[in-house]
């Protein structure tokens, strides 16, 4: 198991608190809370060691596109980059409304 | 997956035997196939469901980060209040993808407190039906003792409550319940399980591992199922009903067992009744599995509360 922290620009404020996923086999679980510090902090734990440069490369991606600010907790299960990426949007799609 | 809600055509008849037509079987919405979240929600009546303890609360395990495990943030188990066609209800459901539904000391607390607060309430004019949603491989390896420890919680709690509310169990998935856990669904006022559903003290690997492949051949999913089906469980008298892996038929399923209320004694405590079978069935010599049913209704004759 290892622990990453990311931290990323974005202007953003979701407007609600969102639960997404399961930290199942290639699966994750995303909590996303909202937060005006203009950033997106991100702390991952994931079961697999050594992808750091992936996570970062991930997730850079997908705040460099969404920005939204507030903070990430991903418990993750060996999901691959795509199940990321879908759990992280349809995170900030809940906390849209 | 959730594919849009089912409309009549068919599923009354799913809860009755889980034999049903190729038409109830295309109009289904798998149950298991739902997370542990969305399974509680969708037994619960719309717009009712109130989870407690959820993610956000971050209680989640303190054991498993230190062994190298990736926590979750409900620890594996989901309670939601609500309502259950009309009747307050407590819906305790484990999550089967999070470590094979194991539980330990936060997931174990979580469904002993829920039940506890259940008979309170039921005892200070709140009555409260409980449901558990039971795949579950039993105690959490890495949380062994806590674990063992809570699930003894558990079934006082379950004991507690089933005196004053039915709590109904449901077995839906492959994952199948086991273990400790398998004794609170033996406690259950009524169980519902799917003809996928596995229900067993010791699951087949740990037989197999521990007495032989003779014993047990835990690669033959004939063999499991013949033996810890849904099919082979209800037939015998160890679950009460058995339904379709549909959400509907689940759903009315626990809303007719809510109902039913507690049997008039419960399985467990029907001990002269277990003991003839057991006496019935001679372990150098057992029968087939088919045949096991025939064996039992032999030596204990159909009463007045068998389901």
């Amino acid at each position: 198991m290892q622990t990453l922290n990311f931290e990323f620009p974005a202007d953003r404020p979701a407007a609600r608190r969102a639960h997404v996923g399961v930290v199942g086999s290639g699966d994750l679980e995303v909590l996303m809370t909202p937060q005006t510090t203009g950033t997106a902090r991100v702390r991952v734990r994931t079961s697999v060691d050594g992808f750091d440069t992936v996570w970062r490369i991930v997730l850079e991606r997908f705040f460099a596109r969404h920005r939204v600010a507030g903070a990430f907790e991903l418990n993750d299960s060996g999901a691959t980059p795509g199940v990321v990426t879908l759990r992280l949007r349809q995170a900030i799609e809940e906390g849209r409304s | 997956m959730t594919s849009p809600a089912p409309t009549g055509n068919g599923h009354t008849n799913g809860q009755t035997n889980g034999q049903t037509g190729w038409n109830a079987m295309l109009a289904r919405v798998g149950f298991i196939e739902l997370d542990a979240r969305a399974r509680a929600a969708a037994l619960l009546d719309d717009g009712t469901a109130r989870e407690l303890c959820g993610p956000f609360d971050r209680i989640e395990s303190p054991w498993l980060e230190p062994q190298d495990v990736v926590p979750a943030s409900d620890d594996g188990v989901v309670v939601v209040r609500g309502r259950l066609d009309g009747r307050p209800a407590v819906v305790i459901a484990i999550e089967q993808a999070f470590q094979g539904g194991g539980i330990g000391e936060v997931s174990g607390v979580k469904i002993a407190a829920s039940l506890s607060l259940a008979a309170r309430d039921t005892r200070e004019g709140a009555p409260t039906v409980a449901v558990l949603l039971l795949e579950t491989g039993g105690v959490r390896l890495q949380e062994a003792n806590l674990g063992l420890a809570t699930v003894a919680e558990v079934c006082s709690a379950l004991l507690e409550l089933r005196a004053l509310q039915p709590v109904v169990g449901v077995i839906a998935g492959s994952m199948g319940c086991f273990g400790g856990m398998s004794i609170a669904a033996g406690l259950c006022s009524t169980l519902i399980m799917t003809r996928e559903g596995r229900l067993g003290l010791n699951g087949p690997q740990v037989i197999e591992s521990e007495a032989g492949v003779a014993e047990f051949d835990a690669s033959d999913p004939t063999l499991i199922w013949a033996i810890d089906g849904g099919a082979q469980r209800t037939g015998t008298g160890l679950a009460d009903v058995l339904v379709l892996d549909d959400v509907a038929a689940v759903r009315s399923a626990v809303i007719e067992a809510a109902g039913r209320g507690a049997p008039g004694e419960h399985r467990s405590r029907r001990l002269r009744e277990s003991r003839t079978r057991l006496d019935a069935v001679d372990p150098a010599d057992p029968p087939e599995p088919a045949d096991l049913a025939a064996v039992w209704a032999r030596a204990v004759p159909a009463e007045g509360d068998r389901r």
